[in-house]
This record gives C-alpha cells, structure tokens and sequence, in this order.
C-alpha cells in the first residue's frame, strides 16, 4: 500500500497527505491541559521548481507546517513525503533534511560559524563532503547570495539581510532541491526584506531550486507561482497572487493586509472607477488608470 | 562597541609564530609550563627566559601587550613571593620583631616570582597568536585520544565554539535588557553588595530565558543542516602538519634537553 503512494508522489516536490498535528499543552505541574491541533488535514503539493508561498497571520499554523518539510517534526496523522520520500521514514531523514533545506527567522540563531565561509560550510561537514569540494560549495553558494565579499567576516558584523542570506548560502552549500523559508524577513528591516527576497527569487529562477516562503508580508508574495492562505490549521484560499488578491475582503477577514496598490485599487473600484479586479503592481495600477480616461 | 571586544586576547598580526599549527603551539606552551617546574636552578631560569624572549621576538607581538597580562596577577605574585619570604624556614638572614627572611626563603622567593612571570608570558603568547577558533581545533585533535575513553571531544569543541559566537551577542542582550530596566527605574550601580546582587535578578531572568530560546532555535537550526554529531564529519579546514611545524617540535625538544642536560652539568 505504501509503495503505490510513493510513486504516485514521486514527482511532487513536497506531498502532504491529510496532514494533521496536535500538541499537547501542559501546566506548570506538567498535567495534561489539553490538545492543541496546529494542523488540522492540510494537502498541499508543491511541484519542482516552483515558488510558492504560504499566507497567514501568527497562529495560523504555518511553521509548524512548515518543519514537517525538514522532518523537524512529525504528523500526527496524514503523511508528509518530500521528493517521494516519507519524512516519518528515518532511512531518509539526512537525505529529506539535505534535499529540503530550511532557513529560519531569526538570522542570529542560526549562524553557527564565527566566519561567514565556516557558517556556509558547516551543512557540506555534516553531510561528510570532501574538503576540497566543500570549498567549491562555499565559493559558489556565497556567489549565488553576492556575500562573496564577506567571506572572512564575522557574522556580528553584519546586518541582518546579510546575515539572512548568509544563512541562505549555507543551505545552498548543501546542493538542496527545495528550500524553505520560515518568515525568514520577520526580525528585517525594509531593505534587508528586499534583499532576502531577491536573492530568493533569483535562486529560483537561476538555479530551479523549488522555495515554499513562509510570510506574512503580502508584498513579497506577488511574484509566487501559487499562495496558500492559512488559517487555524486548515489552509482556506489556494490560487494565485491575482486570484488570492481579487478577494480583498476575504483576506481583511483573516486578519491579512493586502499590497498597498492593491487595496487602492480595491477601494477606487468600490467608489466607481472602472479598475480590473487585482492589481498587484504600481505599473499595473498607472496603465489601468490612464485606460480609464 | 560591545561587538567589537575580541575574546580572548588574539593579536592580529603575521609572524611565524601566528603561523603555526595550534597544536603545535598547545604542546608548546605545555611543555613550557611543565619544564618551569621542574627547573630547579638559575641556569634552567636562564634558558626558559632566553627562550621566551626567542619565543616573542619571533610573534611581532609587541611586549607591552605580553607584559599587559601581567597587570592582573600582579597582587597573587607580590603574595606568593611575601609568603615564601617570611615563612621558609633556614638560615636567617635579616630578622625585624616577629619576621625573619632566611637564605632559603630569599631564593625561593625569588624563583617562584620568575616562575609565575614565566607561566603568565609563555601561556599569553599562545593566546595572543591564535584565534580561540584555532584553539578549540587545536585542543578538539590533541584530545582525540580521549575518544576511546568516551570523552565528548567533539561535543565539547562544538560547546566551546558555539559559546565563543554567542558571547557577544549575549553582551549585547545583556547590555539591552540593562537599559530596558534603567528606563523602567532600576538601579544597578548603588547600595550595599548584597542590594546590588540583588538587583541583578532582573537582569539575569530575561537573559537566561532568551539563552534558552536561542539554544533552541540553534539546535533546531543545526539539525535542519544534517548535524548528527562528530561521526561521519568531514572538516572545511583540517589541520594539517607544515615543514615549520616540525621544525617547532624539534626546537621544543632542543629546549627541553638544553634544560635538563645543562641543568646536570651545572650542578651536580
């Protein structure tokens, strides 16, 4: 029976099957308090080489769906398969963890080398690469972030964008096919947010490399493939950027903001102007008002 | 800034002795240490100052930032040598009321200063030439024995790495939740040693809470990226024996038998 649902998942990237977690929640004394279900039946695919995002204010669900994809966690009940593999299956826990590389929230946390070259080379270590090809790795990986520069550096020189795509290379080093971003622009400032994202759209678009960006920043969703919108566990709106934003207020319902354009668009065609539905540019919105006069 | 303190001592320059592996240096200053205390005449004296002043000739270390060291053990050395002074029994010298400074009392004194002196300088030039990066792969290989006696080597490396990278951050923090609390009225720097240890529970509970945090997030963080312990681990920068290095191990070995060998000539 598990054989014939590896091959049917065989080609999606991440497969998620009836996903359900539950925790329990516990006292001061340590009783049982009661269950919590995070995650509450959630199928998602993901095809290879997409750029996926996944929507959702804090408490939704969305980390904790997103460690099932690195086996940091385990479902309760469902399934969860990356690259075909069973996350549950601990023969492929270091292939998944390779394969599904994953970057965190808080760039500090995750940098273990005092230089940012033996940070971008500690996953290929683990992994028991060859020095000489952990040095390629390092090269490369630092190339494809443009950190380059900064290789001798310590990382508390830097600024937290650096720091994030630090923490990107090093995930990059390990040759992953997917790599998922857990709010990794949360604790950034503006620019740090841009640079991030840029260097995440680039690794998609240069290298094939499939990103599941976890956010709740709707602006750095416009240029996904696909959109989940999560709420209390269950995933409530699938589609694309345009399909998600032409339901501004399905969105307010859920507690997320729409891109700032989009909303002005929303508001300028509730009082009459004659605007398309979901315009998620500043371009967009500039040709559609000059066709209005 | 509190980003910027060096841990450790670590001066940045380039000499030979920068250069060598931290092996080499560790067995160095060891033997260094070892040989201090088995010396038990000047001429012994003589060669391990000779020596040093080889040793940090050889760094570019500039003295004043050897001698720097010093500042801090300067009250232990003034007492060692004032204990040994007044309280070795033997052939009185000079005697005022109750204190009497014998013959014996005088060398001893006298050997102890150099030997703390000596133990401060020769164990600060490792220090000063090798990152504590250097150090913690140095101790990590020369521990290696200790494997099949089932020490942690590897575990306890990593700790001392990831202590060494978290410390400044965790000043910073410290340095934060200090001014959040100064804002909030608190006091950190009057009344008695017990109102100003008192006072640091605020400070200590909110950094222990996010230490922990932080210990969480990195462990998770490691995990993602395939860490599963020493086993299996192959090294980005392996240390690797140079010609200078064997060369540094014989010029030990010379030290050592120049110690022991002139040291029986002199005096038996």
């Amino acid at each position: 029976m598990k054989s014939s649902k590896i091959s049917t998942a065989m080609k999606k990237m991440i497969d998620t099957d009836k996903l359900v977690f539950e925790y329990i929640r516990r006292d001061e004394e340590g009783n049982v308090e009661g269950i919590t279900r995070a995650i509450d039946g959630v199928d998602l695919k993901v095809e290879p080489g997409q750029f996926i995002a996944v929507l959702g204010h804090n408490g939704s669900g969305k980390s904790t769906l997103a460690k099932h994809f690195n086996a940091l966690l385990y479902p309760t009940e469902g399934e969860v398969h990356v690259d075909g593999m069973l996350t549950e299956d601990d023969e492929h826990l270091w292939e998944i963890r390779q394969e599904a590389g994953m970057i965190f929230q808080n760039p500090d946390n995750q940098i273990i080398g005092q230089v940012v070259e033996e940070d971008v080379g500690f996953g290929p270590e683990n992994m028991g690469v060859p020095t000489d090809e952990i040095w390629e790795r390092v090269d490369e990986s630092l190339k494809a972030v443009r950190m380059d520069k900064f290789r001798k550096a310590s990382p508390n020189h830097l600024s937290g964008g650096q720091k994030q795509r630090v923490s990107i290379a090093g995930v990059i080093a390990m040759h992953p096919k997917c790599i998922i971003m857990d709010e990794p622009t949360a604790m950034l400032d503006p620019n740090g947010r841009r640079e991030v994202i840029r260097a995440a759209r680039a690794l998609n678009q240069v290298e094939g490399i499939t990103i599941i960006l976890i956010t709740h920043y709707m602006e750095e969703v416009v240029d996904a493939d696909r959109v989940f919108v999560m709420d209390k566990g269950r995933i409530v709106m699938e589609g694309t950027p345009r399909e998600i934003f032409a339901q501004v207020d399905r969105l307010k319902e859920l507690r997320l903001g729409v891109p700032q354009v989009t909303l002005l668009a929303h508001e300028l065609r509730k009082s009459g102007v004659p605007l398309p539905e979901a315009v998620l540019t500043r371009k967009e919105l500039v040709e559609a008002l000059k066709k209005c006069r | 800034m509190l980003r910027d303190i060096t841990l450790g001592q670590y001066y940045r320059t380039e000499s030979v002795i920068h250069s060598l592996d931290p092996r080499v240096k560790i067995v160095a200053t060891f033997s260094f240490i070892i040989s201090l205390f088995l010396v038990k005449n000047f001429i012994g004296y003589i060669i391990a100052g000779l020596f040093l002043v080889f040793c940090i000739r050889l760094s570019k270390v500039p003295p004043k930032f050897i001698f720097r060291g010093m500042k801090t053990i300067f009250f232990i050395l003034i007492i060692t040598m004032l204990f040994n002074l007044f309280l070795t029994p033997g052939i009185p010298l000079v005697t005022f009321w109750k204190f009497q400074i014998t013959k014996e009392g005088l060398k001893l004194a006298i050997m102890m200063g150099i030997r703390l002196v000596f133990l401060i300088t020769g164990s600060s030039i490792m220090t000063l030439t090798t990152t504590p990066n250097n150090l913690t792969d140095g101790l990590e290989d020369l521990l290696k024995p200790l494997k099949k006696l089932r020490v942690p080597v590897h575990e306890i490396s990593m700790m001392m790495s990831i202590a060494l990278r978290f410390i400044p951050i965790l000043m910073e923090e410290t340095d934060k939740i200090m001014k959040a609390q100064m804002a909030r009225g608190a006091d950190f720097e009057s009344g008695s040693l017990m109102t100003r240890a008192k006072s640091l529970i605020p400070l200590l509970v909110p950094l222990f809470v996010s230490a922990f945090r932080r210990a969480n997030d990195l462990a998770m963080a490691m995990e993602a990226r395939c860490y599963r312990g020493g086993e299996g681990r192959t090294k980005m920068k392996p240390l690797v024996y140079k010609r200078r290095d064997a060369i540094a191990y014989l010029v030990i070995v010379l030290y050592l038998a120049a110690i022991v060998v002139l040291g029986r000539i002199f005096f038996t």
